[in-house]
């Protein structure tokens, strides 16, 4: 998984049935830095984020389509849970560097519901 | 399977409801020689590993292998914490 | 999955059986503000996408299941047309001249 945040947003009217009801997102992977971390990739979203929120990217494909309900489909990206916070302990110098990245609370309900 | 160095920890609230209970770490891939790659990974913890120690982990499906991962959204899983590196010169 | 542009297309005669009648597209990968990103490369087709069209695809293994059951060997597979784009505060369309 990996650390990244929500670029934006991405609709298509045709494509594969599986990607149906799912949004899709634009999502640019991120360095520990907050540095991008190559180019943004496209995965489709588990926990309802939006434009702006840092969030896990899963960038595996069995993972991904377990994470959106859809067994057997053509997904290898999915966001997967939506950062609170993430802290990096810095081992030269022993210290905690705290990173707030994003409101403690969360905005929405959890609503995954997997199709049959 | 990966030589990684626990290097942080994530905290996320809303999830996918089957990694709640589960820790998530920061990796810094090492070398054998235990210098560090450039990259990172976010990783599921399922051995208890815990900050600066040397840990295996395997990504992939294989991830999904792992103590408690089986059918849940996890592409790497630590598995291991290691003892000891001992290489030839 | 990644984003990209339709710019041509691949035919070739001599090729693995369960490739048959399979679309290969040439594919420019795309940052999201459409600009060119890395190489080139051969996709397969599951929506009919055209010349010149922004379009989505899956890579890995995941690529061949669009086309389950017949096991299509494929790394990469287009899998949606875009239609538009939103970026914070502005929005680009799928299609370009």
């Amino acid at each position: 998984m990996l650390i990244a945040r929500v670029a934006g947003e991405l609709t298509a009217t045709v494509k594969h049935s599986s990607h149906e009801g799912r949004k899709l997102l634009l999502v640019q992977p991120l360095n520990l830095d907050g540095t991008d971390r190559g180019d943004a990739v496209v995965a489709l979203d588990a926990v309802d984020a939006g434009v702006g929120d840092r969030v896990l990217l899963l960038t595996e494909g069995f993972g991904a389509m377990t994470a959106v309900g859809r067994p057997q489909s053509p997904i290898d990206m999915a966001v997967v849970a939506f950062l609170d916070r993430f802290d990096l302990l810095d081992t030269s110098s022993s210290e905690t560097i705290r990173k707030r990245t994003a409101k403690a609370t969360p905005k929405h309900n959890l609503n995954i519901s997997t199709p049959e | 399977m990966i030589l990684a160095r626990v290097v942080g920890t994530v905290v996320a609230t809303r999830k996918d409801p089957r990694l709640e209970g589960k820790k998530l770490l920061i990796l810094k891939p090492i070398t054998p020689d235990r210098k560090d790659e450039s990259n990172y990974v976010v990783a599921v913890d399922t051995v208890g590993a815990g900050f600066r120690e040397t840990v295996l982990a395997v990504s992939g499906s294989s991830a999904r292998m792992a103590e408690g991962c089986k059918d849940t959204p996890v592409d790497t899983a630590i598995i291991g914490i290691v003892d000891n590196i001992e290489m030839d010169d | 999955m990644y984003l990209g542009r339709v710019v041509g297309h691949v035919w070739a005669t001599a090729k693995d059986e369960n490739l048959k009648g399979q679309r290969l597209l040439v594919v420019q990968p795309l940052t999201p503000e459409l600009k060119n990103t890395g190489k080139r490369l051969v996709c397969t087709d599951c929506t009919g996408a055209g010349a010149g069209e922004i379009v989505y695809y899956c890579g890995g293994k995941e690529s061949s299941f669009p086309f389950l059951p017949a096991e299509v060997p494929t790394d990469r597979t287009i899998v949606g047309i875009v239609d538009s784009i939103h970026l914070k505060g502005r929005s680009l369309k799928g299609q370009t001249p």
